[in-house]
């Protein structure tokens, strides 16, 4: 069984439903990636997955437990972390305070985490005492991963890390996911640079329309000329 | 020599009373903006709030003097203080409990908050004149004055005294120490910094296992404790009338975006802003000018404004900023 196990998830915001029987999965240490073309519900499925949408059906298990009815806030307490697209940091805080925001719900020493945290992201330690809506847009990223690191989640959720950021920090920020991934947690990312994000995948998804078309391993999906030439341009 | 005498003139009649007025004005604006940056409305209850808590205040004063306890040359009401903020803050908690938290479930629009703390205010506004009456009070007890007008004279030889009242010094000190007490908190405590974070990002702050119960109670307690200690510090300075306090809320509102909404520093800064503007466009500034200009008399008073008007100065900058800085100086947030 995988580590996450969401399946047939059918649901939306209102009446209509946007996921139709999406299923997504992620193995331990791996990194799973959702590409797809706009509005094909890539966001709408992390949020199912976050427990941030009513599921009409399907289950979602983490570990091997149905967390289906469970809050987004017990889900953290689960092992899941979330970094939002958008106003994923606290913006009059400093870095250090933001990092400790994340660790609000540990009642143990989490100055090991924050040190790890800073260990990955060397910049954040020279910035600790500035705000954190003084940051350029990678280093605010670094930060919102960062903060979601701190309750040392099991399953770390990105939702679009790299929007808005130069090709360079998309690099730095894929390596740093990769490094995330190898001390054991699991990543589901959704990404709109399909190409490099689909290379560090180890499973993608390409979602239409709320439902799966194409599952493989990123390299398989990269290699598949269907899949280039419809999602990929070529 | 006639130098000297404007200056001590300008102290006398502007500096110290302004700056009592600021640190009333502050404490008032730190109270309405941290319920913004939180609760994310316009409190209009706060000025009745102020009155209610002051009005307790006074009440429990009156059963210390009456038992013959004091402060010697202090006021009795600081010993009162506790009382007022302890009971204040029991009546916001309750009225959270009852009138507010309902609207935060159904997820209403700031406006529609800011309605119903205007009904909250005729509420508080009714239970302080059951409690303590529509008349003026005089609190203040103990010594009257740190500096005396005519002791000053005779020490400095100058024609124009100078006179500084306990009360506003108490003022100064108190405001002094509440806001230095509110920034540690806000700064070093996990609860402090789980209330920034909360007016920060709601939804991030909930992610991160936040309890926003728990923030908004901590908020309401906060703005009671502020509330009544202004409203105390401003009756023992000037006096008690619940009706004064309701006018408060322009002052204090306008401190409170002048300085930016939300910003606790900028309610700080406004509030003397605010007080400095009013206090220095309502005083007559003809004495002052017959001592710097020689040979020279004013025909008229040189005073701007009549202090009947003095609330049209809150207003005037009120209406300034919203139209040129909507912000506030400290970067608030827009209205």
């Amino acid at each position: 069984m995988s580590f996450l196990d969401a399946s047939d998830m059918t649901g939306g915001y209102g009446a209509a439903d946007i996921l139709h029987g999406c299923t997504l999965k992620v193995e331990k240490g791996q990194i799973a990636v959702i590409v797809g073309p706009n509005g094909a519900g890539k966001s709408t499925a992390m949020k199912a997955v976050f427990g941030m949408l009513k599921l009409r059906g399907g289950h979602v298990m983490l570990d091997g437990e149905d967390i289906t009815a469970l809050s987004p806030q017990d889900r953290v307490r689960k092992g899941m972390g979330f970094v939002p697209q958008v106003n994923n940091v606290f913006p009059t805080m400093s870095v250090e305070e933001n990092l400790e925001m994340g660790a609000f719900i540990r009642t143990d020493n989490f100055r090991p985490t924050m040190e790890q945290v800073y260990d990955l992201f060397p910049i954040l330690r020279d910035k600790r005492h500035q705000n954190a809506g003084e940051l350029s847009g990678g280093q605010r990223q670094q930060v919102a991963v960062g903060r979601a690191l701190m309750t040392q989640p099991k399953l770390l959720m990105l939702d679009e890390p790299t929007a808005g950021v130069s090709p360079i920090v998309m690099d730095e920020l894929f390596d740093r996911i990769i490094e995330v991934a190898r001390t054991g947690i699991s990543i589901l990312m959704v990404e709109q640079n399909a190409r490099q994000a689909l290379e560090i995948a180890d499973q993608g998804y390409v979602l239409v329309q709320g439902a799966n078309k194409y599952t493989d391993t990123g390299a398989a999906l990269m290699a598949d000329p269907e899949v280039r030439r419809t999602f990929l341009g070529g | 020599m006639e130098f000297l005498n404007a200056l001590v003139a300008i102290l006398n009649y502007v500096v110290v009373p302004a700056t009592a007025y600021g640190a009333q004005l502050a404490l008032g604006a730190l109270g309405v903006t941290l319920i913004y940056g939180i609760l994310r409305f316009s409190n209009f209850a706060h000025g009745d709030t102020m009155a209610f808590g002051t009005g307790i205040t006074i009440i429990v004063t009156w059963g210390l003097q009456a038992l013959g306890i004091g402060l010697g040359p202090l006021p009795t009401a600081l010993l009162a203080l506790p009382f007022g903020i302890a009971i204040t803050a029991a009546l916001v908690l309750a009225t959270d409990r009852v009138v507010y938290s309902y609207y935060r479930k159904v997820k209403t629009a700031p406006v529609i908050l800011t309605m119903v703390s205007v009904g909250v205010m005729f509420v508080m506004n009714g239970l302080t004149r059951l409690l303590i009456g529509v008349d003026e009070i005089q609190f203040a007890d103990g010594e009257r004055f740190v500096v005396a007008a005519r002791a000053f004279k005779t020490a400095t030889g100058l024609d124009e005294p100078l006179s500084i009242r306990t009360t506003q010094v108490i003022t100064v000190v108190v405001a002094g120490l509440v806001v230095w007490a509110l920034f540690w908190f806000l700064a070093r405590t996990r609860t402090g910094k789980s209330m920034r974070a909360f007016s920060d990002n709601e939804d991030l702050a909930l992610l991160s296992g936040i309890n926003p119960n728990h923030v908004v109670a901590v908020t309401w307690i906060i703005a009671a404790a502020l509330a009544t200690t202004a409203g105390t510090l401003y009756g023992l300075d000037k006096s008690f009338k619940a009706f004064n306090y309701f006018q408060l809320l322009l002052p204090i509102f306008a401190a409170a975006i002048v300085g930016g909404l939300g910003n606790p520093l900028g309610a700080i800064a406004g509030g003397f802003v605010i007080a400095f503007s009013e206090v220095g466009v309502t005083y007559a500034w003809k004495k002052v000018a017959t001592y710097l200009i020689p040979n020279w008399e004013a025909e008229g008073l040189l005073q701007l404004l009549s202090t009947e008007y003095k609330f049209a100065v809150s207003f005037a900058i009120l209406i300034i900023v919203l139209l040129f800085k909507p912000t506030g100086l400290f970067k608030g947030k827009s209205v």
